[in-house]
């Protein structure tokens, strides 16, 4: 074009031509007057500058700048609604290097993504936020924003925005100023030339917070929509700079770049061939899904007590140990609230077949740790079940003549044992002692899996012979 | 070697061993577990653990990971997974892989805690908008949880789709002995990813098509991925089924009643047998289909008021009767209450026969 000379050149991380675009592939989908030509051009120009445009990734809303990927000759990846923060926070730390830039109209940030917005800011993500203000939704044809000023008419607010009704214009840079996360926040304009030059520094300050890894910067661009607003192009920008900016002020809210260190990269990942032991896995390339032949048992057993009394670790013994025994087992805990209440149960399986359901609704084994248990269970046990319950006193009233019922003060004879905390094992003892399926040496090296330190496994082995000691034949009475 | 475990834990080992490097999660009960596991083994591996804001903020984390390239999941419960409709739908038009567990429970709203199976038409059927599938997988057992979970990272990647691991609370609470075989695995980076690099600076994620053609071919290639899917990935089990005449079926913690239902049958000599989907996303429809040509009556039990039935209903396609016996609200179905219905329909059929 021989007749023009050339004052800018176009910034390079511009497309040529925008191929993405279906047609028109060398102007931009936006309105004559629109501020995001400018805020995209000041980015562009920024990028360019610092030299990153390889690291770039750009995250585009949705909204009027959807379609931002259509221009910019970087890595892009297109969010949902709001979601711009959430996409960004995880494509960073994804990748630590890149530049993340996510770009957000007033809908998108201050309305539907209020939430991600403020919690990306609050954990200071490393990312960069261009947030254009224009106080108006212009894709979807000019509903009211959040950041919609007073008065300010718009289709879903035909007779102007009324703070009894609508509430009042969000100040996000005010908002998220509250918040320890952000390391620089400014508000800046499109209200005239000297404005634009504030915010094209404003832009560079905020990719170079990122760059030098100090945490969140965001730039607030009060921005003109002149085909909703319904006015001529340069009225419009007046609009920006005679009403909007007495609404949002400008300035920097919030600067902590001199205050903060760059934030670490993560370490190298581990080597492949550490990840089974990371894990707590022992590979078994070999092994087939079957357990060995086992004694031919079908314990379906309940253990209920308070929390704190071990139950649930009572359980994962037995089946830790029927595992051991070559025996198909499963443990499952009572789960929820009511395992905040102070009583806790779970139900084990042991047997020689498949187990169907982990679900033991009919126990044939019930170790009540307490007296609740014993009340809440003990109906529940299949006749010529076993019960074995830490108490005294309750064959007298308990109305079941037709299970096997022993009961000990446990606890004091954990105590006696050595600990008051080994009533549990002093239970397994006297259950193995009922039903000897159960091999001791499965026992034991499931403890040694569950109980790391040797002076509490001591105690176990002494808890559970005490507990052996308590079960003579003749006296597993019929309740 | 057999190690006890939780099945909740079992997914996010078998999650890392898959090569899976970014977790992004909320808490919910009953799938807390897997988010507290990923917690403290992502770090240790190399790799992201972030508890989110919101289910919707951590499948729009699950959003940027993938689209980072990075094997990503996410886990979560029925009203979770109402939460992620939106970005589940988004991750499918961007044909994004990834892998979101649901250890499901109680609904509609609030419902409760305990294991029901009431997810299926969410999941299976897809809560969020447009037209995708998720490729759905559901384990019965906790070795199960671990297997799937690999095998799931491995479809998601293959056909850069979500995958499901949808398992009832019991499953994903339960501990079972499990076993590890394959050795940890990382794939290669893929191409389309967006890295921040020269190499992938012309990349771009999106589902936006703005043209009505450009749209509807993009929707016909992804029918055809399901299509191939629906070919390549069913899968089931058949237990006892050649000779029976009667088959039930049923998946997760169901189908480890039904088997036991199948033996209990058999004893009383009917001939039942257990069709259990092990994909319920390909459902495994010719298999239905074939037993039909031959067995009169099919059983379907879910933890429901009757989801997966009407897949059943679709496959048979009035060839066979189809009857539906579930339970909700946390309860599950028991052997003797199925044996009992069985029969009871068979005694019916009998009799109308007759």
């Amino acid at each position: 074009m021989p007749d023009y000379s050339l004052l800018h050149e176009q910034p390079e991380c511009f497309y040529e031509e925008f191929e993405r675009k279906s047609e028109w592939q060398r102007q931009t989908h936006y309105c004559p007057g629109c501020g995001h030509g400018i805020v995209h051009k000041l980015l562009a120009e920024a990028i360019d500058e610092l030299g990153i445009r390889d690291r770039v990734i750009l995250i585009s809303p949705v909204g009027c700048s959807v379609f931002a990927y259509y221009y910019f000759d970087v890595g892009n990846v297109q969010a949902a609604h709001g979601r711009a923060p959430a996409v960004a926070t995880a494509v960073k730390r994804a990748h630590p290097e890149a530049i993340v830039v996510s770009y957000q109209g007033d809908g998108d940030l201050a309305a539907i993504g209020a939430a991600e917005i403020l919690h990306c800011a609050n954990r200071g993500e490393n990312i960069t936020t261009l947030f254009v203000n224009n106080a108006i939704y212009g894709m979807t044809g000019g509903q009211m924003a959040p950041t919609t000023m007073i008065g300010q008419k718009s289709t879903t607010t035909p007779g102007g925005r009324d703070v009894h009704h609508d509430g009042y214009p969000m100040k996000v840079c005010e908002l998220l100023s509250t918040l320890e996360g952000p390391a620089y926040l400014e508000r800046v304009s499109l209200g005239g030339i000297k404005q634009i030059m504030k915010a094209r520094k404003a832009i560079r300050k905020a990719l170079e917070v990122q760059m030098n890894g100090v945490g969140f910067s965001l730039v607030e661009l009060l921005s003109p929509c002149p085909t909703v607003w319904k006015l001529e192009p340069v009225n419009a920008r007046d609009y920006v700079a005679d009403e909007m900016e007495k609404v949002f002020p400008l300035g920097v809210t919030c600067d902590r770049t001199g205050a903060r260190v760059r934030c670490p990269l993560p370490p190298d990942p581990p080597p492949l061939e550490a990840i089974p032991g990371i894990l707590g896995l022992e590979l078994d390339e070999t092994a087939g899904g079957k357990p060995s032949e086992g004694p031919r048992i079908d314990w379906r057993i309940r253990v209920a007590g308070f929390g704190g009394q071990g139950v649930q670790l009572l359980g994962q013994w037995l089946a830790e140990a029927g595992m051991d025994a070559g025996l198909h087992v499963s443990w499952l805990p009572s789960y929820g609230p009511e395992m905040r209440s102070g009583t806790s149960n779970c139900h084990v399986r042991l047997s020689s077949e498949e187990i169907d359901s982990p679900v033991v609704t009919k126990p044939n084994v019930l170790l009540a740790l307490n007296e609740p248990s014993l009340e809440k269970f003990l109906d529940t046990v299949e006749p010529g079940g076993v019960v074995i319950y830490n108490g005294v006193g309750a064959s007298g009233k308990a109305p079941r003549s037709d299970v096997r019922f022993l009961e000990r003060p446990f606890t004091a004879i954990a105590d006696a044992a050595g600990s008051a905390r080994t009533l549990n094992a002093v239970m397994l003892g006297a259950l193995r002692e009922v039903s000897r399926a159960l091999p001791e040496e499965a026992i034991e090296s499931a403890m040694r899996r569950l109980v790391k330190r040797e002076q509490w496994r001591e105690l176990n082995r002494k808890a559970l012979a005490a507990g052996r000691t308590q079960v003579r034949e003749e006296e597993l009475t019929h309740a | 070697m057999r190690q006890l475990l939780k099945g909740n834990e079992a997914i996010v080992k078998g999650a890392l061993l898959a090569g899976c490097r970014a977790f992004y999660g909320y808490p919910i009960t009953p799938a807390n577990e897997i988010a507290e596991a990923a917690a403290y083994y992502f770090p240790r591996c190399g790799g992201t653990f972030l508890q989110a804001e919101s289910e919707v903020a951590a499948i729009n984390m699950v959003y940027g990971a993938a689209s980072a390239g990075v094997l990503t999941m996410t886990a979560s419960s029925g009203p979770g997974i109402s939460l992620m409709s939106e970005g589940i739908s988004y991750l499918a038009g961007a044909e994004l892989p990834c892998v979101i567990a649901d250890i499901t429970r109680g609904g509609p709203g609030l419902g409760n805690i305990a294991p029901e199976q009431s997810d299926y038409w969410q999941v299976v059927k897809n809560g969020g908008h447009g037209s995708y599938r998720s490729l759905v997988l559901a384990p019965s057992s906790v070795q199960e949880m671990a297997d799937l979970t690999r095998l799931a990272f491995a479809l998601a990647a293959r056909y850069r789709n979500p995958v499901f691991v949808m398992a009832d609370g019991v499953i994903g609470q339960m501990m079972e002995p499990v076993r590890f075989g394959e050795p940890a695995a990382v794939p290669p980076r893929p191409q389309w990813a967006v890295d921040g690099t020269a190499e992938t600076r012309k990349n771009l994620v999106s589902s936006i098509f703005l043209q009505p053609d450009e749209l509807e071919a993009h929707i016909g290639k992804l029918g055809a991925k399901y299509a191939e899917a629906s070919r390549r990935e069913t899968r089931l089990e058949s237990y006892r089924t050649e000779d029976a005449e009667v088959v039930l079926t049923g998946y997760g913690i169901v189908r480890r009643i039904l088997r036991h239902v199948v033996d209990e049958l058999r004893g009383q000599g009917i001939a039942a047998g257990l069709l259990r989907p092990i994909t319920l996303f390909p459902f495994p429809t010719e298999e239905f289909e074939r037993l039909a040509r031959r067995v009169p009556l099919f059983v379907a039990v879910e933890m429901s008021t009757g989801q997966m039935v009407e897949d059943v209903r679709l496959a048979v396609s009035g060839r066979a009767e189809v009857k539906f016996y579930g339970r909700c609200g946390g309860n599950l179905p028991d052997a003797a209450g199925i044996v009992e219905f069985v029969k009871t329909r068979l005694g019916a059929m009998e009799a109308s026969h007759a």
